[in-house]
């Protein structure tokens, strides 16, 4: 074509960013990579293909690690680890600076390295994940710096095992390795085995910024190196992203082994567009939502929820914009859409989509290139919230829609999904988008915006969403621990019988369930004796159906408990302590009978303090405006986790009660809490005093009965938010493995003892409480 | 009166003229514009799009095409007024355009003052270049409202083809849209034949939401072009101001399906930001409009960085300002 004629055509003509200086870095490598493990790359043994998806080319040949290899490369992270959190702040913080400097002079070997291996446009390595990459390392630098001072009492957990997916490989390495290695942890990671070459690259990096040996190792392979991570007993803390499916599978496999865990799963984000939007601005932020890393992206808006008397516009202009997609050469930086990172990763797209029977389907009409993996833009109309593709993640460039009529519905499809990581809103109302932004179940909410990240502003998701956040000072408590001397719990039995009278007229203790005295559902009853013998009186016998029943209420109340102001739910934690110090010396004589000795009237002292400790809290645990490079905000607004089950301290039969039961009120939670097992009867006298406080009904419910019997389905039930256990018994491996299921969040003691006595409020602050980014960028 | 013949640079040659409409306030005030979504597109569009080569060397040839070459100074003669209008035919160096293969290339108009329009006609006849007068008190538009019009007349009289006219701003900053209606539809009937460009004078209209509002109302009323700025007024041409005025003509396509014409001006000095300008076109509103007769740069030291690009491509060295001929 001569310049006349293109002058005539105006066409964009193909402009490749240059490959050879990444093939040059392959080749320097022996085109073969062992794991980088201890400083020093190994050997490389029997392994795989790393390919292409562009054009089908082989990269490099990579190893899958044995065994031994995760065993060599723990040992390492094992060995460095006290060292280098010795080295403080300071000194790691240079480390992380000098990281960052070079993958700023090394910023475009990385992002033609990414493109190659990944099949993602030259465009989004190069300006998004790159810098982002950088960014990440710059902030924790700072964290590094900061750490002494600002978390004085928090330590590092040690080696932390982290599994990364293939559709941000660099992008992930930082959001997991940086905040690691800042808090002091030393790091075994497994870049997936699509995308193991940045990962490689970044190893190379570590030794030039003379990263001392053993702080970062890398190994390559499939699911089964990533099995032997979660498994390994040399590790301290999973931090896993990718599947759900898989995610599930961490969860259940690292159940009681005392492993921290954080999981940044799938998701299935709703882009809700109101009638009033700046419509064109709002299609174009769907390229970048769902056409972004050909939709290959967990918190891709991949669910339209557009208002229906703007749909038919809305659709018609969507398509229009669709159709100026460039899909082809991901090197090309003309390009819009590149490859899909493997053809099975194709495959399961097509067939997802070619066994939709309902809808309209609506792909751009572009010439795909002849080789490698590519799937054209589409788009499916007319879909219904009960239709597989409005539940299921496809991951890819497809978007299902359909539309609502007034905000509450548009909220209402928007949560109606087992995930919950993200979701954008379009209006230029203000009212609207600060209405609607907290009533979305999801992690990061993005207004007039999408797909907008920092290192500052924490991300990560709710129900299947995955736990734990990344980024900012929230994605920094995921690496650290607080400092403390743990003490062994033993198992504490009931009091044995001994045929001591009872005293004055019977007392019937029930069950307190949605704010009625209830008896329990079995019928079933248990003496309940006195340290001395004395025949104290009986408690029910909970069962499943009680705790069925339990959730039930305390679902019907989180709602609007968690609507209420923090002002209201102050005043009514003070009521509750007045009302207990009047009854200060029964309960005081209740605890001494059934424990013995003469600390019940500390124990009810300490009890009120707590009371008053949360009332103080309730209106107090402020968000925070995270200082992102946008104009605009980031809100971290703290939104109760909704309804909390929890299996009471057994040996504070009364403080334990009030320690959990404070927060979860404070903070806005509806909670189900089963007592002290051997010792109940504080609790089933406690409900007379919140009966006599004005909680609402179903806020808190009390059950007593055998935590064993209780653990399963308590922890199994789909509509439970968060389960913690601070039993004497052993409960931490099975409610771990059966909160999988949904995901639910876990705070388990793993047979270590709390002394109730001492605050640590941060810890239930944490535990009550999720963070929702709001990212709100402004201007006029 | 020119005797010019050749009308292919006037938009009235290719389109269908504007013939306005009845002022729809429900569509007006309908219009959003969100800015920090606007400016993202504008800010990433860059590193979205590019063309090498031979490709940005029939881009940049395309640009040339599409200036306004302006001179609109206080000191402008009649002999200044000659050399731009020579330098309108002849854009770029023979040799340059003959090794391009685009011999005969020009600019699409010469953007003169009223009392320069007989010289610019003079100067420019038989090239089919046409002659466009900024007009209407212009930059402020705040003369008498009657010799504004007359203006027109007297710009239209003596040979102007394009009357680049100026709204009252003071009617988009109070939401009068009635006033800018009634005062574009009046510009317009006295524009008769010769099309009329809508200057919108967008650094001065508070908001992207007015633009978008006012380049709405601007094309309802009949403007054939909507343009930018006057040059005059501290912030001129932006991307983002683009983007939103482009937006506006093609809500005004698909709602009419007549093409009005767009015109950044000022502030548009570098090859790199006029190729960005034309895919920006060529994105939001399709090669349709990457024409002079839809699209115009209002520039003046534009044209000298697109020669030194030319002749880089050409030879392969980068080149001088001095070996490129003044305008």
């Amino acid at each position: 074509m001569s310049v006349k004629d293109i002058f005539d055509s105006m066409d964009y003509g193909p402009a490749p960013e240059d490959a050879a200086e990444a093939f040059a870095w392959l080749v320097d490598q022996g085109d073969r990579f062992g794991h980088f493990i201890d400083g020093a790359f190994t050997a490389p043994g029997d392994g795989f293909l790393s390919k292409n998806p562009a054009t089908g080319e082989t990269l490099a040949t990579l190893t899958q690690a044995t065994q031994d290899d995760v065993d060599a490369a723990v040992q390492a992270a094992r060995q460095a680890q006290p060292k280098w959190t010795r080295l403080g702040g300071y000194k790691r913080a240079k480390y992380l600076y000098a990281l960052a400097r070079l993958l700023q002079k090394h910023s475009r070997l990385f992002a033609v390295l990414e493109t190659l291996d990944n099949g993602k446009p030259i465009r989004e390595s190069r300006d998004i994940d790159i810098p982002l990459v950088q960014r990440h390392f710059y902030f924790h630098a700072g964290m590094a710096q900061l750490m002494d001072t600002e978390l004085p009492d928090r330590d590092p957990l040690g080696v932390c095992g982290q599994i990364i997916p293939w559709n941000f490989p660099l992008l992930m390495l930082a959001w997991k390795v940086a905040p690691a290695l800042a808090t002091g942890n030393t790091v075994v990671l497994k870049p997936a085995e699509y995308t193991s070459l940045t990962a490689l690259l970044f190893a190379d990096i570590c030794r030039q910024a003379g990263l001392p040996k053993g702080v970062v190792n890398i190994v390559t392979g499939d699911g089964a190196v990533g099995e032997m991570i979660v498994a390994h007993p040399g590790i301290d803390k999973i931090a896993f992203t990718g599947s759900t499916e898989v995610g599930r599978r961490i969860r259940a496999a690292t159940a009681g082994s005392g492993k921290g865990l954080t999981l940044e799963l799938g998701g299935k984000s709703p882009y809700v567009v109101f009638d009033d939007a700046d419509i064109d601005s709002a299609i174009e932020g769907l390229v970048d939502a769902i056409w972004f890393n050909q939709g290959q992206v967990c918190c891709a808006g991949s669910r339209l929820l557009v208002q229906e008397g703007i749909a038919q516009i809305f659709l018609s202009r969507l398509k229009a914009r669709m159709e100026m997609l460039r899909i082809g050469n991901p090197l090309d930086k003309c390009i819009d859409v590149g490859a899909i990172v493997d053809p099975v990763q194709l495959q399961a797209i097509t067939e997802m989509v070619d066994a939709c029977a309902h809808g309209e389907v609506f792909k751009v009409n572009a010439q795909l290139p002849a080789e490698g993996c590519f799937y054209p833009p589409t788009l499916i109309t007319g879909l219904e919230p009960s239709h597989r593709l409005m539940q299921e993640e496809i991951f890819g460039p497809v978007l299902v829609s359909t539309t609502f009529r007034t905000p509450d519905e548009a909220v209402q499809l928007a949560n109606n999904s087992r995930y919950g990581l993200a979701a954008s809103v379009w209006t230029e109302n203000l009212n609207l988008a600060l209405d609607v932004a907290p009533k979305l179940t999801a992690g990061v909410v993005w207004v007039n915006a999408t797909n907008l990240f920092d290192a500052a502003a924490g991300f990560g998701g709710v129900r299947e969403s995955g736990f734990g956040r990344e980024g900012g000072w929230d994605g920094l408590r995921a690496y650290t621990k607080p400092r403390r001397r743990v003490r062994q719990l033993t198992r504490i039995e009931p009091n044995p019988a001994k045929n001591g009278d009872p005293e004055g007229i019977d007392q019937t203790a029930k069950l307190y369930v949605g704010g009625k005295q209830t008896r329990p559902d079995g019928g079933y009853s248990r003496n309940v004796w006195s340290k001395t013998g004395k025949l104290l009186g009986q408690a029910p016998i909970a069962n499943r159906k009680d705790i069925r029943n339990a959730v039930e209420a305390a679902r019907g109340a989180a709602g609007g408990w968690a609507k209420t102001t923090g002002h209201l739910r102050a005043q009514i934690l003070y009521y509750i302590a007045e009302n207990l110090s009047r009854r200060a010396r029964e309960f005081a004589a209740r605890i001494d009978a059934m424990k013995g000795g003469r600390q019940g009237a500390k124990e009810v002292e300490a009890s009120l303090r707590r009371l008053f400790t949360w009332a103080a809290w309730a209106d107090k645990f402020d968000g925070q405006v995270h200082g992102v490079p946008i104009r605009g905000v980031a809100m971290a607004m703290r939104e109760p986790v909704g309804v909390i089950g929890t299996f009471c301290a057994d040996e504070a039969p009364l403080l334990g009660l009030v320690s959990v039961m404070g927060p979860a009120m404070a903070m806005g939670n509806s909670c189900v809490l089963v007592a002290s097992e051997p010792y109940p009867l504080a609790a089933t006298d406690f409900y007379q005093v919140l009966e006599t406080s004005d909680v609402p009904g179903g806020v808190v419910n009390i059950l007593t009965g055998s935590h064993e019997e209780l653990a399963k389905p308590m922890a199994s039930h789909m509509d439970v938010d968060a389960v913690w256990s601070f039993s004497s018994s052993d409960l931490s491996g099975l409610i771990e493995r059966e909160s999988a299921d949904n995901l639910k969040r876990t705070w388990v003691n793993n047979g270590r003892a709390r002394d109730w006595y001492e605050e640590d409020s941060r810890a239930f602050l944490e535990a009550t409480t999720e963070v929702k980014t709001v990212w709100v960028p402004y201007g006029e | 009166m020119t005797t010019d013949t050749k009308n292919t640079l006037l938009p009235q040659a290719v389109e269908r003229r504007n013939p306005g409409m009845a002022l729809d306030l429900d569509w007006v005030r309908r219009v959003q514009a969100n800015t920090s979504a606007i400016e993202r597109r504008a800010r990433t569009l860059p590193g979205r799009r590019t063309v090498k080569k031979d490709v940005q060397a029939a881009w940049l040839c395309k640009a040339v095409s599409c200036i306004d070459l302006t001179t609109l100074a206080g000191d402008d003669t009649a002999g200044r007024v000659h050399r731009l209008c020579a330098k309108a035919r002849q854009p770029v160096r023979a040799d340059l355009l003959d090794a391009l293969g685009l011999d005969g290339l020009t600019v699409g108009a010469v953007c003169v003052y009223h009392d320069m329009i007989a010289p610019a006609v003079a100067a420019l006849a038989g090239s089919g270049i046409p002659v466009a007068a900024v007009s209407t008190g212009f930059p402020a538009g705040l003369s008498p409202f009657h010799l504004r019009v007359q203006e027109i007349e007297e710009s239209v009289k003596a040979g102007a083809r394009e009357i680049d006219i100026v709204i009252s701003r003071r009617h988009v900053l109070t939401g009068n849209w009635e006033a800018l209606y009634d005062e574009m539809r009046t510009f317009r009937a006295a524009c008769g034949e010769a099309h009329v460009k809508a200057i919108l004078a967008t650094g001065e209209l508070g908001t992207l939401r007015n633009v978008a509002r006012a380049a709405l109302v601007c094309m309802m009323a009949g403007a054939d072009f909507v343009k930018t700025s006057t040059g005059k007024e501290s912030v001129n041409a932006t991307l983002p101001v683009s983007l939103v005025m482009i937006r506006a003509v093609r809500d005004y396509f698909s709602q009419t399906g007549v093409r009005i014409g767009y015109k950044p001006a000022g502030g548009i000095s570098k090859a790199k930001d006029a190729l960005t300008y034309l895919m920006l076109i060529k994105e939001e509103l399709g090669n349709t409009w990457l024409s002079p007769h839809l699209f115009r740069f209002g520039a003046s030291s534009l044209l000298g960085d697109i020669e030194r690009q030319l002749e880089h491509h050409v030879t392969g060295r980068y080149s001088a300002a001095y070996r490129h001929a003044m305008g």
